[in-house]
This record gives structure tokens, C-alpha cells and sequence, in this order.
């Protein structure tokens, strides 16, 4: 299983396309600089409106500032701005080192689609705050933002496709399937859930084509995909090139990623209505979304498999590698919630779990441990990579940034669930004379305990991130803490034996 | 590099970019494609029943204003057939009901309580009372107050043009909506007005002064949309779930 599986694996290590000539790396920098500075971002957004949860003053009586123009930003600056910098800065870091090739188009196009990518962001946070959106989750930039991002977004396909066509290797690397899916998909997504007509050529209002019923469907289209190519294929391409990278190994199964790639990426896109069961879609839609989603975790724990026993013979790493602790954690992550989304796709239960807290709960097991997780992992092993550093500032401190970040999660993830399910068995109560035992307000009140600790979840995880800042930003200046080392210390059972 | 024996190597499409890609995109297309495109051809998709209209030009800016602070965000529009949420909201959703939602707004969370059934549930001036400050009249509240929308004009000059690009993507307006869109508007804010050609248009829609204010302001149009909310299906005309199969 474990044979030779890297098929570029003599070139991974090497940091030169010849012996004179190094990789493009300053456009890398503005992205990892980039994806650092809107993590913080988008978790203190997320915090924020965490607390406007638990405490409504915090909405502050304006309209720039309340929870539903907030929620936008901070789903937009975790996913897209984090999540996509990081994504970037990943896969056009990897493919040139996979592909033994400069990036196509060069450089220039590169920094162009870097300051481009982040005016959108900016520039769609501020619509959101100042009352443009188009209503849809995850796809809440007007028609114009639109366009300009599919702009930037072909520039980046060319660029990315070009490399790999370019390439001086044989064969096309595991990773570099997962981002061109990623890459390809999204596109498709983006299109086809923004056919809009503007109400005027100068104005930002528009309508969709598509309305009711078939309006939801093309959008959980969209928002599931969003999800499965954004945040998981994109994601499995880090997986792929930077879990192989830190633990010294190769990908666990050469054969394991072949299914796991054309599964994952068939079945995702039917899991959509799974976000719609028992509403007015027709049942043979809301069928087909939940046996899919039951399939999908076949080809999600498959990925999950290949990316923990590539530490086959690395286990020992763990202990001394906090970086590679936070690439296989996020794999972990990655297998809870793939396991947990099946189960919520079944119709009985998501009877119980759809509109409630269960469902954010999820989505951030899933956002914070597989997606950020990763990210960090990524970030701890591009800086000294990219500023030319021998080592990290500190490894103790990437300890004390997985600890916070992990009790944050646990924290906010245990809570949701509580959270959740009561919420959900206390909208279906019924009292001994055969009435609905609460009002629904009552159930807004029992929830106030779960969103001061889901709160306090997210206060953790903005401090590891800074944590982190701080970490990265001396590693970039070349400083090193003085700080005892992380000792691998043999096994105990090895030791015994001997 | 694993060696494969013979016939069909997966080798081929990890030398090939252009092989990757097309396989790729045909890979993700049909799942799309088997759950989307019946949407618009099978008939049965959305019921026929009776009521269901447009929404008058203040409803439609009502609307806007709703998707515009993100209401979606914490409301669900979508009654699900169980006994609980039936007894909680009234009669199920029906696909119909929604198929002037240009998008859906049938949400994914109920931080409130779902909205596809709140018209005519509770008075215009609550209504008001509650988007100024949740917490005056339901204490336990945690929705965000909407004060400074009570007294700021609608932005209206556009509605015709509004109109129009809704008929652009489906919703029959007629000519006759289209040129009243500014008048039904205003006529809908003026309950002392003549409203019959407005009620002839769009029926049910309610009429009144919601803030008080003289000038139309955009909580006027929030509430005019709220109110008539889930209530365009008579309901009492469809005894048995038979008359309203799919």
C-alpha cells in the first residue's frame, strides 16, 4: 500500500527549478501575509457576533453593526478571505515544486490576482455592511462583485492550469488534482448560482433568474459545493502536498487517492438538498441529497485514512512537531464532521437538527479543526520556508496556539450540540394536556448559557491565532526563542524490550 | 509509480492536463445536472392552488429591505409537515407560496422563529413596536432593534424599474402593475385613499399607516411585506392533502 506514491516526490524537496534559478515566492509572502491577517479578522468578526447572540445590546442600535449584516462578513472573511489566501498561497506554492515549473504567466500575474482578490474582499465587506447583498448565503455579493471576481478567478485557473500543463514532470501530483477540481468547480458554483439581472446598469440591486423552490435548490447547489470544493478539495490539496511534506513520508495510498479523488468529487455534488429536507423540494430531490450524503462519507474517511497513515512510521513526530500535530488534528477534525454531516443528512434526525445551533456546531468542527487547523499547519510550515528562516520563532509557542485553538473548539462545539439538540426536543414538547409546552421565545432564553460559552470558544480561538501573529511575525524577522527543545523520547515499550 | 498491468491505466489522466480536467468537469456536472434541470421541467414541482400573487410594489420593497439587513440570516420561511411546527406556525409551506421569491427566502436557522405564516398574526403597531425594540414587547428577545429605520424615507423612485426587471425573470406583472407600481405603492401607506384599484390588483395586501410617519419610510414597506406573509393561500378551500399533491 505504501509503495512508491509520490510521483514527483524526488522534486518535492527541492527548492530550485535549476541550479540558478528559485521558485516565485514574493507573491506567496502577500498571500500568507494575507490569509493571517483576515484569519484574525474573520474570527474576532465571528466572535463579535458570537456575543451579540448572548447579548442583543451589542448590536448597538445601528444599522452598519447588526447581526445580519455582520454574519456576512464573517462567513465571507473566514471562508473567502482567510480560507481562500490561504488557498493561494498553498497551491501556488505546491505547484510550482510539484510541476518543477515557475508559475505561468509569471509573477506580475500572480501579484495582480493577489491585490485584486483582496480589493473584492474588501470591497464585498463593505457592501455587506453598508445593506448590499443578494440574500444568498455564502454568494451575498452583488451582481458587479460578481463579475469581478470571476475575473480574477479564470486569471487564477489560467494561471494554475497553465502551470501544470507546463510542467516538467511526468505525471500531474495528487495535490494538483484536488486544487484544479477545487479551482474548476468553484467557477461552475459562482456562475451558476449568480445568473442575475441588475435592476439598473448603475445601481447594485439585482434579482435572480431563479425563484421558489428551484432558487433553493440551485443555491444549497451552490452552498454545499461551496463547502465540499472550497473548503474540503481545496483543502485536501494542502492535505496532500503539506502532511507528506512535514512528516518526511509518502502519501499513505497510491491507489486510496485515485478513489478518494473521483468519488469525493462525484458524490459531493449530489448532497445538496440534504439542506432542504422536508420542505417544499419534491421528495425524490431530498432522497437523492440524503443517499448521497450517506455515501459521501465513504470517500471522506477514505481521504481522511490516506492523510493519518501517511504518518506511518512518523507517529513519534507528534511529540515533537506541534506543526505536524495541527496538520494531523485538522485530518481528525476532517474525519469527525464528515462522519457527523452523514448522520445530520438523515432525514429523522434532521428533523430534529435542521434550523438549530446542531448545524453551526457542525459547520465549525468542520471550518475551525479540518479548514483552519490545516491552515495553520501550512502557515507554521510556509513562513520560515518562504522568509528563507531555518526554524520557527518558537515551537512552544505553536504548542500553546494548538492547545488554546483545541479547548476553543470543544468548547464550541460542545455547546452547539446542547444548544442544538435542546432547542430542537423543546420546539417538539408537548405538555400532558396535548399543547406545545414552550413558546418559542422560551427557547430563545434556554439558549443564552450556550452562546456565552460558544462565545467564549471563539475568545480562545482568536488568541491562538494571535498567538500565532506573533509567532509568525518574529519567524519572519529571523528571531529565535530560547526555549527548551521538544525531545524525542524513545518508546517506552522499545526501551523495555531492549 | 504504481505499475498497472494493462488495459485502462489511470497513468493516462495524470500525464494528460486537459484529460484531468474534462473528466473532472464531467464528473462534477451530472450530480448538478439529475437534481436541477427536472426542477423546471417536472410539472408537479410546484402546486397549482389559488391566491398566490406577486407582491404589490411596497411588498417588494419590503422585501428588499428584509433580504438587505439579512433577516434570512436568523428567520426561516419554510414550515415543515410536522405536527409541532403545523400547530406553531400553521399549515406546512407549499412551493408554491415562494415561487415569487426572487431568491427563496426560506432560510437555514431559526435564531427567531420562522416567518412563513407571521401575516396578520400580530397587529401592524406591534409590528412597529417590536422592529423599534424587540425587547419592549418580548423581553427575552435577542433580535437586533431596528429604530432608526422607523422614520427613514423609501428609496422608491426606482419601483417601476424594479418591477419590470422582476418580469424579466418570471414574475407576471402586467403592463397595468407596471405603470401603477408607484401609485399602488403610496396607495398602499394611505389607508383614508382610494384603494380599489390597488386591492384589484393586488388582493389581500394590507393597507395602512404602519409608522404614522407622512412620508413612506422603509419600515413602512418591512411591515406591508411581513403582513402579508402566508396569508395569499385560503387554506380552508383545501380540505385534504389529496387537492394539494404534488
Amino acid at each position: 500500500m505504501t509503495s512508491a506514491t509520490l510521483t514527483s516526490g524526488a522534486t518535492l524537496g527541492s527548492q530550485r527549478v535549476s541550479e540558478d534559478v528559485r521558485y516565485y515566492e514574493d507573491a506567496i509572502r502577500l498571500f500568507v501575509i494575507a490569509a493571517t491577517f483576515w484569519g484574525v479578522v474573520g474570527f474576532l468578526a465571528g466572535t463579535f457576533i458570537a456575543l451579540q447572540l448572548a447579548f442583543p445590546a451589542l448590536n448597538l442600535g445601528l444599522e452598519w453593526t447588526s447581526f445580519g449584516r455582520l454574519r456576512p462578513v464573517h462567513t465571507s472573511a473566514v471562508i473567502f478571505a482567510f480560507g481562500g489566501n490561504v488557498l493561494f498561497a498553498t497551491s501556488l506554492y505546491s505547484v510550482q515544486r510539484t510541476c518543477r515549473q515557475f508559475l505561468f504567466g509569471g509573477e506580475g500575474l500572480t501579484k495582480f490576482i493577489f491585490w485584486n482578490y483582496n480589493i473584492f474582499i474588501v470591497l464585498a465587506a463593505l457592501s455587506y455592511v453598508l445593506g448590499y447583498t443578494q440574500g444568498k448565503e455564502y454568494a451575498e455579493p452583488e451582481w458587479i462583485l460578481d463579475l469581478y471576481l470571476t475575473v480574477i478567478w479564470v486569471l487564477y485557473a489560467i494561471q494554475f492550469a497553465g502551470t501544470v500543463m507546463t510542467r516538467r514532470e511526468s505525471h500531474i501530483y495528487v495535490a494538483n488534482w484536488f486544487f484544479l477540481a477545487f479551482i474548476l468547480t468553484v467557477a461552475i458554483l459562482h456562475l451558476g448560482n449568480n445568473m442575475n439581472v441588475p435592476v439598473s446598469w448603475t445601481g447594485m440591486k439585482s434579482y435572480p433568474f431563479v425563484s421558489g423552490v428551484q432558487s433553493a435548490m440551485v443555491q444549497w447547489w451552490y452552498g454545499h459545493n461551496a463547502v465540499g470544493f472550497f473548503l474540503t478539495a481545496g483543502f485536501l490539496g494542502i492535505m496532500y502536498y503539506f502532511v507528506p511534506k512535514r512528516a518526511e513520508r509518502p502519501v499513505y495510498s497510491y491507489r486510496l487517492s485515485i478513489v478518494h479523488f473521483w468519488t469525493l468529487i462525484f458524490l459531493y455534488i449530489w448532497a445538496g438538498p440534504h439542506h432542504l429536507h422536508y420542505t417544499s423540494l419534491p421528495d425524490w430531490a431530498q432522497t437523492l441529497g440524503m443517499t448521497f450524503s450517506v455515501m459521501l462519507w465513504m470517500p471522506s474517511w477514505g481521504g481522511m485514512i490516506n492523510g493519518i497513515m501517511t504518518l506511518s512510521g512518523a507517529w513519534d513526530k507528534l511529540r515533537t512537531d506541534p506543526v505536524l500535530r495541527f496538520l494531523v488534528s485538522s485530518v481528525a477534525f476532517y474525519g469527525m464532521s464528515t462522519f457527523e454531516g452523514p448522520l445530520m443528512s438523515v432525514k429523522p434526525v434532521n428533523a430534529l437538527s435542521h434550523y438549530t445551533d446542531w448545524t453551526v456546531g457542525h459547520v465549525h468542527s468542520g471550518a475551525l479543526g479540518w479548514v483552519a487547523f490545516i491552515s495553520f499547519g501550512a502557515l507554521y510550515f510556509l513562513v520560515p520556508v518562504l522568509w528563507k528562516r531555518s526554524q520557527l520563532y518558537s515551537l512552544r509557542l505553536v504548542s500553546y496556539h494548538f492547545w488554546t485553538a483545541t479547548v476553543g473548539i470543544v468548547l464550541y462545539i460542545t455547546a452547539m450540540w446542547v444548544s442544538g439538540i435542546m432547542q430542537g426536543l423543546m420546539w417538539r414538547a408537548y405538555d400532558n394536556l396535548g399543547f406545545l409546552q414552550y413558546s418559542f421565545v422560551e427557547t430563545v432564553a434556554a439558549m443564552h448559557p450556550f452562546y456565552v460559552i460558544r462565545a467564549m470558544g471563539g475568545v480562545l480561538f482568536v488568541i491562538g491565532a494571535l498567538i500565532m501573529v506573533y509567532n509568525l511575525w518574529r519567524t519572519a524577522k529571523g528571531d529565535v526563542r530560547i526555549e527548551k527543545p521538544y525531545a524525542s523520547t524513545p518508546h517506552k515499550a522499545a526501551v523495555g524490550a531492549a | 509509480m504504481a505499475q498497472e498491468k494493462k488495459g485502462f491505466s489511470h497513468d493516462l489522466i495524470e500525464r494528460n492536463t486537459l484529460l484531468l480536467i474534462v473528466l473532472t468537469l464531467i464528473t462534477v456536472s451530472i450530480g448538478g445536472l439529475v437534481q436541477i434541470v427536472p426542477l423546471f421541467t417536472i410539472e408537479s414541482t410546484i402546486e397549482k392552488v389559488d391566491g398566490v400573487r406577486p407582491y404589490s410594489p411596497l411588498e417588494v420593497a419590503g422585501q428588499s429591505i428584509y433580504i438587505r439587513e439579512g433577516c434570512y440570516n436568523c428567520h426561516s420561511q419554510q414550515i415543515r409537515p410536522f405536527r409541532d411546527e403545523v400547530e406553531r406556525y400553521g399549515h406546512y409551506s407549499l412551493a408554491a407560496e415562494s415561487m415569487y421569491d426572487h431568491p427563496f427566502q426560506w432560510g437555514s436557522k431559526r435564531t427567531g422563529p420562522d416567518l412563513a405564516r407571521v401575516g396578520g398574526k400580530y397587529s401592524n403597531d406591534w409590528q412597529v413596536a417590536h422592529l423599534v425594540n424587540p425587547r419592549a414587547v418580548v423581553p427575552e428577545s435577542i433580535m437586533p432593534g431596528y429604530a432608526w429605520m422607523k422614520d427613514r424615507p423609501l428609496n422608491y423612485g426606482d419601483i417601476s424599474d424594479v418591477l419590470k426587471t422582476l418580469r424579466v425573470v418570471g414574475v407576471p406583472y402586467t403592463d397595468d402593475q407596471i405603470k401603477n407600481a408607484k401609485a399602488d405603492l403610496e396607495a398602499q401607506k394611505n389607508p383614508d385613499g382610494d384603494t380599489a384599484a390597488l386591492m384589484k390588483r393586488y388582493p389581500k395586501a394590507v393597507v395602512a399607516n404602519f409608522t404614522g410617519n407622512k412620508t413612506v419610510t422603509e419600515m413602512d414597506a418591512l411591515v406591508a411585506y411581513l403582513q402579508v406573509l402566508g396569508t395569499m393561500v385560503d387554506f380552508t378551500k383545501y380540505q385534504s392533502p389529496k387537492q394539494l399533491q404534488q
